[in-house]
């Protein structure tokens, strides 16, 4: 019989020497930097292109966005369905994201397939025409899309908590409307794609069992393109926060439930204070043991869960605090989370407690850098973000040495409820 | 090729490994054979909530979370109609702590008042949050409903409705423990930093003085061949109005399953498929539109819903998905759209399994389903298919008779 009253030893996480394998760099022909990392058993490929083409650098409301959803809907030589059906038919996928600063061209594929797939990306930087009927039909299916979005509790807080932080004319406060779709012109697209993709800032990050020419096939594809060639325009946006600090809103007359968004600015990822406040954000509302799930989903039954996590774009960072609850205990919810922050606030946390939560920390870094593209995409965030070479084990460090009384002590600083802009839609 | 080992413990206990030593981390996963399907029709939603007290305590471990933390590791879980998965990633090196919670769980559970009551409030709102609260969360619901008669597949893992969480008892929760969560109804599989020989010596320690329990044996009530079509009207409080097709398929194991997948496939899987290329970009009927199946293991729906373009009439709508499952059903694919959907197939099972989680879910479903090496031949029969199968297939599913419809009206003017 084992004994089952007693835990089994187990080795501390925080023991683990965690590092982040290097990737390996180089530069095409027009000066594009490449990263890659070359790992993983299975015979698959991701290679991601980011340019410098969020809504930062638009001047009319979703150009950004619009542009680069259309890449993939036509060139002079090839229709919309042509495109997809050639990536398609190789097995590939081909996804694109529009975010603030940058925007993305993503592949996935078969390693066997990327000669065949990698001639029609280059051909979508270089050649889209944003037809006129394609703009039509995102113009339409968004304006849908955006009219069922608007029904959901969680979809609009998500835009008001944004634009209370930041303003709504900051790139990281702006959202859609139908009547910024449909003022989009074919025009502005296309200049928008001429200045920030056919001519724009580009880095390439690519992960996977690579071929054994990958520095060819890149430059080849994408070395002697015209990019990086004209500086970038310097833009300045400046944050405009709210004043009022408190919201409740009535979106949906027979609403049961309430979205609650708690949110404050708080310093970015290169701040002293960040990567120990990551321990304290875990603790408080990052994770399924966290003092906020215990009490409020666990404890109370308010919710289905809560969470709270750092949302961090380049230049700004928020802590949030995210939840749906019924109706009827939104006030409840919110009154156990300010009893949280100032629990954490007033009590030391317990050594084992802390314990635990470095180890979490540490367990599910280990786990997460399961494979190639989970490397890439850690190396890609420190180097967009400007983070330095050793964000990476400088976070590790940090997260293994906080103590106790400093995360008081930040708790003191950043978990003060009045910081807090808090919002409920029904 | 995925390389695993496979052995039953004395109490009937199916452990799977899988050994893999080029991560540091161990993933268990348990597979408890019992799903929606399962529930007495009075009490459904059962199974899903069960899931949930899984977590409130064993007999010798007040919290499962907090150990499995300290040492490192995450864990979550889900339920289905057919069956229950429960999985966490650890450190290898703290491999035990995992076996010790499963095999106390497996034991027997706390079974706390507590746990019961705060549980029946969350998966309240968890219903609140993703059926009730959101526009069309209700469709499948309905939809189930019209499509299924007989089988318990006519209601939704969440549960037919919220009155059944709220009165489950204590009584209910300890009957279904101890017919469902026995040894001899789970499928134990490690994955990852982890040998066999390892894995022998702690299933035995944890797993092997649990009684075995008694094999529980399904007699579902098996859904009659539909001979007629199924048709209902929705009215309700959402901007746009959205139409959904379902109709009845075949079952998990059965040879026609990959045939099947591959219509679908064709149909939406992408943006060069069928339905988007003609009523989404072309005829711009509707604003998007999806067709799927739900890869359940007894029979089940292949779907067709999408949301209507303003100002296009349902019986439209519906008129130009019936033309265009006409076309498939008429004539045979090309060769090359049929390569197209069998390539897409290779890289979704390449991309699947570069993940640990994903490859110790796989090994136990396809252990569940009576033969674990499927995992490695599911690729091969895909690639048997030939476009006069595809034909036959799309044939025998698109039928009249065998379609239920739902018109979802929206309130706009």
């Amino acid at each position: 019989m084992p004994n089952r009253q007693s835990a089994p030893e187990i080795k501390d996480a925080i023991a683990y020497n965690l590092e982040l394998k290097p990737y390996r760099h180089f530069t095409l022909d027009n000066g594009v930097a490449v990263y890659a990392i070359d790992a993983g058993a299975e015979e698959v490929a991701l290679v991601e292109l980011v340019f410098k083409a969020g809504n930062w650098y638009e001047t009319q409301n979703l150009v950004a966005s619009a542009t680069n959803h259309l890449l993939k809907n036509g060139t002079s030589r090839k229709t919309a369905f042509e495109i997809n059906e050639h990536f398609e038919y190789y097995g590939s996928y081909l996804n694109r994201h529009c975010y603030h600063e940058t925007a993305s061209i993503t592949l996935h594929s078969l390693t066997k397939h990327l000669h065949q797939t990698l001639p029609v990306i280059q051909e979508l930087i270089t050649d889209a025409v944003m037809p006129e009927e394609e703009l039509e039909i995102y113009r339409q299916n968004m304006k849908q899309k955006l009219r069922v979005n608007l029904e959901k509790c969680d979809f609009v807080a998500n835009r008001l908590i944004d634009e209370y932080l930041y303003g709504i004319d900051h790139p990281y406060g702006k959202y859609s409307s139908t009547f910024a779709y449909d003022a989009l012109q074919a025009d502005q697209l296309r200049s928008f794609y001429k200045d920030f993709y056919a001519n724009g800032h580009c880095a390439i990050f690519v992960a996977g069992k690579l071929p054994g020419n990958i520095e060819e096939m890149m430059n080849e594809n994408f070395g002697h393109l015209p990019l990086n060639q004209t500086p970038l325009p310097e833009v300045m946006h400046a944050v405009n926060a709210a004043e009022e600090r408190r919201y409740r809103i009535k979106n949906d007359p027979d609403g049961i439930q309430g979205a609650i968004r708690l949110a404050r600015h708080f310093p970015g990822r290169l701040h002293p204070d960040y990567n120990k406040s990551q321990v304290l954000n875990t603790l408080f509302g990052g994770y399924f043991g966290s003092r906020l799930m215990s009490n409020i989903r666990e404890e109370k039954g308010y919710t289905y869960g809560i969470y709270s996590y750092m949302q961090n774009h380049v230049q700004q960072t928020a802590w949030m605090i995210s939840t749906e609850a019924g109706t009827e205990v939104c006030e409840a919810a919110i009154a156990e989370v300010y009893k949280e922050m100032r629990e954490l606030c007033e009590t030391p946390v317990p050594e084992e407690e802390l314990l635990l939560v470095k180890n979490y920390l540490i367990g599910t870094l280990l786990g997460d850098l399961d494979g190639p593209f989970q490397i890439i995409a850690r190396w890609k965030n420190m180097i967009l973000n400007g983070l330095g070479e050793d964000y990476f084990s400088r976070s590790i460090r940090d997260f293994k040495e906080v103590t106790s009384e400093e995360i008081r002590e930040l708790a003191n600083k950043y978990l003060q409820p009045e910081a807090y802009y808090e919002l409920v839609v029904i | 090729m995925i390389q695993f080992e496979q052995f039953v413990l004395d109490n009937g206990l199916r452990v799977v490994v899988h050994e893999d030593h080029s991560t540091p981390m161990a993933v268990v996963n348990v597979l408890y054979d019992v799903g929606a399907r399962d529930e007495d029709p009075s009490k459904t939603g059962f199974a899903h909530l069960f899931e949930h007290l899984m977590f409130g305590g064993s007999v010798h471990i007040p919290s499962y979370d907090e150990p499995l933390q300290r040492a490192g590791g995450e864990n979550n879980a889900y339920t289905t109609n057919d069956l229950t998965n429960y999985y966490c990633q650890l450190p290898a090196e703290n491999i035990e702590t995992a076996f010790w919670l499963e095999s106390d769980r497996m034991l027997s559970l706390a079974f706390g008042e507590k746990s019961l009551e705060t549980q029946r409030k969350v998966v309240c709102e968890e219903f609140k949050e993703h059926y009730l609260n959101k526009p069309y969360g209700d469709a499948w619901h309905k939809m189930r409903a019209l499509a299924y008669r007989k089988h318990p597949y006519r209601w939704m893992t969440i549960g037919a409705e919220l009155s059944h969480i709220e009165n489950a008892t204590l009584d209910d929760v300890k009957q279904f423990f101890f017919k469902h969560y026995r040894p001899v109804n789970a499928i134990l599989t490690v994955a990852g930093h982890v040998s066999t020989k390892q894995v022998v010596e702690l299933a035995e320690k944890w797993f092997g003085d649990i009684p075995s329990g008694e094999k529980y044996i399904r007699h579902l009530p098996g859904e009659p061949v539909q001979t007629q079509h199924h048709q209902l009207d929705i009215h309700a409080n959402v901007p746009v109005d959205a139409f959904y097709k379902a109709w009845h398929t075949c079952p998990r194991l059965d040879t026609h399953y990959y045939a099947m997948d591959l219509t679908t496939e064709i149909l939406s899987g992408g943006g060069s498929s069928r339905l988007f290329q003609s009523l989404v970009k072309e005829r711009q009927i509707f604003s998007n539109i999806g067709c799927y199946h739900f890869g359940s293991i007894d029979a089940g729906l292949v779907a067709i819903e999408g949301k209507l373009v303003q100002g296009v009439k349902m019986e439209e709508a519906e008129a130009a998905v019936d033309a265009e499952l006409r076309k498939i059903t008429d004539s045979p694919v090309q060769e090359k759209e049929l390569e197209k959907v069998k390539n897409k197939t290779e890289s979704i099972i390449a991309f699947e399994d570069m993940s640990l989680i994903s490859r110790a879910g796989s090994l136990s479903f396809y252990t569940l389903l009576g033969d674990t090496n499927m995992i490695n031949e599911e690729l091969k029969r895909y690639q048997k298919v030939t476009a006069r199968d595809l034909q036959e297939e799309a044939a025998a599913i698109f039928s009249a008779d065998n379609s239920n419809t739902i018109y979802y009206y929206g309130n706009h003017k």
